[in-house]
């Protein structure tokens, strides 16, 4: 039986691990080829270590074990001339492109809006929002060239709800959507679908942390995982803390297939309810 | 390979053609039983003919050329005590339940001063009280099977105005607003509870609609909100059912409380 993406190539960016390397795995073992794409470093004032050269090494290994393509490379969503040669690059290498995954995006300490230092918003609407832009600006000729593809933008359960201590997060992600709806309608001509993804907490490194365990329990000084875990449950409707990075990557890869071909415009929650609360 | 349904029993209204049907039919393909229920019997108040007992005995043969087990009966959505009767006949003879389909419905068109009382009863008891009993019919089964996946059909008749389907539009917004509180109710046993949103599907029952046409040149400002995004005029019911299958599937175990726009970009513009 043929794969649900067979024959397509999908260009990832924060694929070195978490929810990237997850969607990674799941097209390839559909079928897909990888562009492969992460910073590979630390982001000052991120609470958090970020990817390594290693992680991403190891994401080409597991799509490679699934008998799949994958072309890596060190990019940074921030510059967008170095992003667009490394997605240039792995065209050239894998033939055409057939899908996109904007995912690369960090976490974040909490902050009063009205105390957050100037570095610190700036940082997350780069990365969070104008790299959701920029991934998109470079893939777009090349979907176009394959006459079609599905652009899939993580944004986030704070994409479509506020959550206060985190206004910079919370208002890159929603300028996510805004960036989608719109792209859905300059790209529907071409057959090219948008849609976003809006996770609740998923465990991964850019939410299990210490930064994100004192975010949701300022009553603890060392809050640990399992303090948060009834915390964040609280969130949700379904009795769950968190969903696992395949969650996600199941509903990317609904989105990335031919079975959602006429489904654009679309900001798919993967939030166990939370947002119906 | 084993299916993405695999050893779940479905349960779907309106399964004797169109979307039904097709969800019937999917679902089988990758795994599913079938129960399966339609009214087979034409209403006064709409202008073409609904499905036939042949209808239905023709998804019942789709679904066993899959190698998958099917029990249908007629029934009439409005019925709660006679869909409760079916289903739990059905679950008792398939085993348990896992998925609902609420998808029967019907449509008509005409301005508002047009709508009659009759036309206003006959959609709202079919489009949102159908949909009702059907989850009321079902979710004791799906709690006993300690969770499940409830998609009820609405329509991007639930999202936006449509002009000249007034009580269609009424029940679509309803059947949002009954999801989104099952969705919360039903969290606890682990049931999910989303709606599907198509726009124009090619099936009997909007190729029977017509009439728009003469309506809408009435006030051309109106036609355009029944344009689509992408540059297709209508979607097929295999597309409606390949996201029905998701939402079904444990792929969506965490999805609920979504509306799930099927609709080529119809409600984005």
């Amino acid at each position: 039986m043929p794969g649900r993406v067979a024959g397509k190539v999908a260009f990832i960016t924060g694929a070195a691990r978490g929810q990237g390397r997850s969607h990674a795995i799941r097209l390839a073992e559909e079928g897909a080829d990888i562009i492969a794409v992460d910073v590979c470093q630390d982001i000052p004032g991120v609470p958090y270590p970020g990817a390594t050269e290693a992680d991403l090494a190891q994401t080409a290994k597991a799509v490679e074990a699934l008998d799949r393509r994958i072309v890596t490379a060190q990019a940074d969503v921030r510059d967008y001339a170095g992003l667009k040669a490394a997605l240039d690059d792995g065209v050239a290498q894998l033939g055409r492109l057939d899908i996109v995954s904007a995912n690369a995006g960090i976490g974040t300490s909490p902050h009063l809006a009205a105390e957050m230092a100037e570095d610190t918003w700036r940082d997350m609407i780069d990365i969070n929002l104008t790299g959701v832009w920029h991934t998109a600006k470079a893939a777009i000729p090349h979907l176009r060239a394959a006459h079609g593809g599905a652009l899939i933008l993580t944004s986030s359960a704070a994409g479509l709800m506020a959550y206060p201590n985190i206004a910079h997060y919370v208002s890159a992600k929603h300028g996510v959507v805004g960036l989608m709806r719109t792209l859905a309608l300059e790209l529907a001509p071409d057959m090219i679908r948008v849609n976003s993804i809006h996770p609740t907490q998923v465990d991964t490194p850019m939410i299990q942390n210490e930064a994100t365990y004192r975010l949701f329990r300022p009553d603890l000084d060392h809050p640990t995982r399992a303090d948060f875990e009834p915390a964040s449950q609280q969130m949700n409707a379904l009795p769950i803390p968190w969903v696992d990075p395949v969650d996600i990557s199941n509903a990317v890869l609904f989105l990335a297939s031919d079975e959602a071909r006429y489904i654009t415009g679309v900001a798919l929650p993967v939030d166990a309810g939370c947002l119906i609360k | 390979m084993t299916g993405r349904v695999q050893g779940k029993v479905a349960f779907i209204t309106g399964a004797a053609r169109g979307q039904g049907r097709s969800h019937a039919i999917r679902l089988a393909e990758e795994g599913a039983d079938i129960i399966a229920v339609d009214i087979c019997r034409d209403y006064p108040t709409v202008g073409y003919g609904l499905a036939t007992e042949a209808d239905l005995a023709q998804t019942v043969k789709d679904v066993e050329a899959l190698d998958r087990r099917i029990i249908a009966a007629q029934a009439d959505v409005r019925d709660a005590a006679a869909l409760k009767r079916v289903v739990d006949d059905a679950v008792a003879q398939l085993g348990h339940l896992d998925i609902v389909c609420a998808n029967a419905g019907i449509c008509t068109v005409q301005a508002w001063d047009e709508v009659t009382p009759d036309v206003w009863r006959d959609t709202l008891d079919t489009n949102l009280t159908g949909v009702w009993n059907t989850m009321v019919a079902a979710a004791p089964h799906l709690i006993a099977a300690g969770g499940g996946s409830i998609i009820c059909t609405s329509s991007t008749a639930g999202i936006k105005g449509l002009p000249f389907l007034a009580p269609y539009v009424a029940a679509k917004h309803g059947v949002v607003g009954i999801a989104r509180t099952m969705a919360n109710e039903l969290a606890q046993h682990k049931i999910r509870v989303n709606t599907v949103h198509p726009t124009g599907v090619n099936t009997p029952m909007v190729e029977g609609l017509g009439g728009l046409d003469p309506l809408i040149n009435r006030d051309p400002n109106l036609g355009p909100i029944f344009m689509n995004t992408l540059p297709v005029q209508s979607v097929e019911a295999r597309d409606i059912s390949n996201a029905v299958l998701f939402l079904a599937s444990d792929e969506a175990q965490y999805v609920t409380g979504l509306e799930f726009t099927v609709d080529a970009g119809n409600t984005i513009r």
